[in-house]
């Protein structure tokens, strides 16, 4: 228990992606199966635990400590668990369960029994433990670790493809011992589930010039839908939808897994379809990470698949085939299964690559990001490798804006300002529109740092407000209506696309000029 | 008089002994003036005259300039102010910190200052006196503050540096008390290598030196000599301001951390982008703070700045009179 807590401090403040995964290998080095394992599950939301509630935990220290004592602390930490492992009258040092008991206690201890439990183990377990232990019994880590990142973390240290373990996750269960035993040079695990995820194929970046040498003749085209890359598959009856990271997101798109009417594995763009169209992605986005879906919302965000590729049909896995016959059994499928909410996505005519640039730069829908070129003798392959795929996206929307807030950044990016907040003209008022951290180059960011120090007007906390006279050419990827922004917009993907020293304050755009990039309604 | 409560009275400028004529740590100039110790809070400049401990003085005019106050007097043995019998004693907080206790007409009051009663490696320890009124301070008054041993936390530290040798750590420290205070735990847990320090704090380091407190290899966190790989696997103290300033762009990548009692709260540490949270505290936590009212037991405890609604309300539990003072301009988020 001891060393599950320090692991979950050292991931609450590691700051950087890298610095967690190194701590949770490290951890994994260090740590016995099943002990590593359920660690593992508690930090992918695996380990299928009661949830104690808030008001229980505030029933029990209210019998240890003044209710007023406690209200004034817990105002002052911000966090119930934190208040009550800080407050609480346990040993400095502490006992040190191993894990796996203090969760088969938590799982197998009846309801009416809790508060005991609960109460015991504070009393024995130091500060840390304490805090480690409410979080386990509460549910909800919130150190900043993502399944996906956990299991990057696995892949690091076995010296695996985190695609090959996404393959196998859902076949597992905690403690994944079988998954520890391949990361440490066993055989890997079958993947023994129905209707497992398989690896996605991924794209690599590219532009005309880089076109120019390729011979149209070998690729096919289509449009790249600005929704999220899912893949739903049917297998014997189980019926699942993976996100492209192996995440099943089933309980939230009931209307997909309905409509799944077949058998096999089928790669595709989820998207919200009203009728023939296609809904701009914060649409979408209302409708991600639910756990249920109301009847109501599934009337007014009706999901939609639009089938890219076919990875199994029947019981047939087609990967090694080339693109060009995985495509004809997929049109076929597609036909067949005749559900209004799976479509195929259409191959666009051209005969060169101007072709090509020609439909990118009219693309008949808001919702393209680009187009999608494809290698007509390619295998679908796991992962992102250069040749077979490539997304040439769109060019991005610029606007120029002002800087009006920045923060200091972490690790290498120490001391340097590098957080910025930025925004547009409404009347004669500047109104934040977003906030960008790359994008720069490393002698721009000492630019922008500089400036940052130079002009400041305010502080708040770690936050400088700067006088509004550095202009910004920003590039995004979209821009969706947003009630949560005072400016009623929210972008994708912004950046920094380079520093415009050329253009005074007064000559930045304006949020009328920002809101015409807005989809059409 | 006949009520110890009229030994001190509450003004704007702060606590005011009117048979003695004096504030203590007052916050704005005044005719004469009584000095816990050398925050800057605490001490200011410009009084007409001052009354200290000998180290106190000398931190005032290693920080404000020999000219920080008309006239200055060295705190030793008992001192008569006006009516009043005055004596400095230790308060453990920093090098010179001592409460002050006040004696008229057989009754006396102490005014703690910031006091520590975990004893500094770099400063003498607190020390208990018996009273009719205390003032406490209250700045981790709340029963969540409970300080773990400092040596446990140095021992975090020193952990990280082995696990991350490519790397250097940049410790946030006060230039008093707290800069020296884990330099000594540094030294006390077997790190003997030099230990590199922000110019802020080289002066007062090197008061420390001169007062007794053997530091050791102090250098210059300078990168005149080389690139940034010297510092891989160095210690780095320096002041917190310091970490938003170019100074810090200097370092190899480095793991932030800050010793601070306010380490405790998860938030805190956070909000300052913080990656190893030290929790080295120079003032009492909250069993020590409740633990001092109950041993001294006091007639009436009066609570300056911090958390005062938690300890007055521990107080009313206990069946202690209490009062809290609301003075304003202690800067509780500063050096703690």
């Amino acid at each position: 228990m001891k060393q599950f807590a320090l692991l979950l401090e050292r991931l609450a403040f590691t700051p950087r992606r890298l610095g967690k995964i190194r701590h949770l290998v490290d951890y994994f080095a260090a740590t016995p199966d099943p002990t590593r394992g359920l660690a593992l599950a508690a930090l992918t939301g695996d380990l299928d635990l009661r949830r104690v509630s808030p008001s229980l935990l505030r029933g029990l220290v209210g019998e240890r400590v003044d209710p007023e004592l406690f209200r004034l602390s817990y105002d002052f930490v911000g966090d119930l668990a934190e208040t009550i492992a800080l407050i609480w009258d346990g040993p400095e040092q502490g006992a040190d369960p191993p894990l796996p008991v203090v969760i088969k206690t938590l799982r197998e201890t009846p309801k009416t029994d809790l508060p005991r439990l609960i109460s015991g183990q504070l009393d024995e377990l130091g500060p840390s433990e304490r805090y480690a232990f409410l979080k386990l019994a509460t549910g909800g880590m919130r150190v900043g670790v993502s399944a996906r990142m956990a299991r990057m973390a696995v892949a690091e240290y076995g010296d695996l493809d985190v695609t090959g373990i996404e393959e196998v996750w859902h076949g597992l269960e905690p403690p994944f011992t079988e998954l520890f035993a391949w990361a440490e040079g066993r055989p890997r695990p079958e993947a023994a589930a129905h209707a497992p995820f398989r690896p996605v194929m991924l794209s690599t970046a590219t532009d005309f010039e880089a076109l120019e040498s390729l011979d149209p003749a070998l690729f096919a085209a289509e449009w790249k839908w600005d929704g999220i890359r899912v893949q739903a598959t049917n297998d014997r009856g189980i019926r699942r939808l993976y996100s492209r990271t192996g995440e099943e997101i089933s309980n939230a798109f009931p209307d997909i897994i309905e409509a799944l009417n077949f058998e096999g594995t089928i790669d595709g763009e989820l998207l919200v379809r009203r009728d023939d169209r296609v809904a701009p992605f914060g649409d979408l986005q209302k409708r991600l990470g639910r756990k249920t879906v109301s009847a109501k919302m599934r009337a007014s965000h009706p999901a939609a698949l639009r089938a890219y590729d076919l990875l199994v049909h029947g019981s047939e896995d087609l990967r090694q085939l080339p693109f060009e016959r995985r495509r004809k059994a997929l049109e076929n499928l597609v036909r067949e299964i005749d559900e209004p909410r799976i479509d195929i996505s259409t191959l666009l005519p051209f005969a060169t690559w101007e072709d090509l640039a020609a439909l990118r730069a009219d693309p008949p829908d808001a919702v393209v990001e680009g187009v999608m070129i494809k290698r007509l003798d390619s295998p679908y392959l796991a992962g992102r490798m250069k040749g077979p795929w490539f997304k040439w996206k769109r060019d991005p929307m610029l606007i120029d804006a002002v800087l009006l807030y920045a923060q200091r950044g972490h690790g290498k990016r120490s001391g340097y300002y590098s957080d910025f907040t930025f925004g547009v003209w409404d009347g004669d008022q500047l109104v934040p529109v977003g906030k960008a951290y790359f994008g720069f180059t490393d002698a721009e960011l000492r630019e922008l740092d500089r400036f940052v120090r130079n002009n400041t007007t305010d502080r708040f906390g770690p936050v400088r407000a700067v006088a509004p006279a550095k202009v910004v050419e920003v590039a995004f990827e979209g821009l969706n209506r947003s009630t949560r922004h005072k400016s009623g917009v929210a972008m994708r993907f912004p950046r920094i696309s380079r520093i415009r020293d050329d253009k005074p304050a007064a000559e930045a755009d304006t949020l009328s000029n920002l809101r015409e990039f807005l989809p059409k309604e | 008089m006949d009520s110890a409560a009229d030994i001190l009275t509450n003004t704007p400028e702060g606590l005011y002994c009117p048979a003695g004529g004096f504030h203590i740590d007052p916050v704005r100039p005044v005719p004469k003036a009584l000095i816990t110790h050398g925050h800057a809070d605490h001490a200011r400049a410009g009084h007409g005259a001052v009354l200290a401990t000998a180290q106190t003085l000398d931190i005032m005019a290693i920080r404000y300039g020999e000219d920080f106050t008309g006239s200055r007097q060295i705190a030793d043995g008992a001192t008569t102010v006006g009516d009043t019998r005055v004596t400095f004693h230790p308060a453990g907080h920093v090098l010179g910190s001592a409460q002050i206790a006040v004696e008229q007409g057989g009754r006396r009051a102490v005014v703690s200052g910031d006091y520590s009663r975990v004893p500094s490696p770099a400063c003498a320890p607190y020390e208990p006196v018996p009273c009719e009124i205390f003032v406490t301070e209250a700045t981790f008054g709340l029963p969540v503050f409970r300080h773990p041993d400092p040596m446990k936390e140095i021992s975090k530290l020193l952990v990280s540096v082995q696990s991350f040798p490519e790397r250097c750590h940049l410790v946030g420290v006060y230039a008093l008390g707290k800069a020296q205070r884990v330099i000594m735990l540094l030294r006390l847990a077997g790190w003997d290598g030099p230990i590199y320090i922000h110019g802020a704090l080289a002066r007062l380091c090197e008061y420390h030196v001169s007062q007794g407190v053997a530091l050791g290899d102090l250098r210059a966190a300078t990168v005149e000599r080389g690139g940034k790989a010297d510092f891989a696997g160095a210690i780095i103290l320096g002041p917190p301001s310091a970490f938003a300033s170019t100074w810090a762009q200097r370092f190899p990548d480095p793991v932030i951390c800050f010793a601070s009692g306010w380490m405790q709260v998860r938030a805190r540490a956070r909000q300052r982008g913080v990656e190893l949270p030290l929790i080295i505290s120079d003032h009492v936590d909250w069993p020590d703070l409740t633990r001092t009212i109950a041993e001294l037991d006091p007639e009436e405890t009066w609570v300056t700045h911090g958390r005062e609604d938690a300890v007055i309300r521990w107080c009313e539990m206990n069946g202690r009179a209490a009062r809290p003072l609301r003075l304003v301009g202690y800067e509780d988020e500063v050096e703690s």
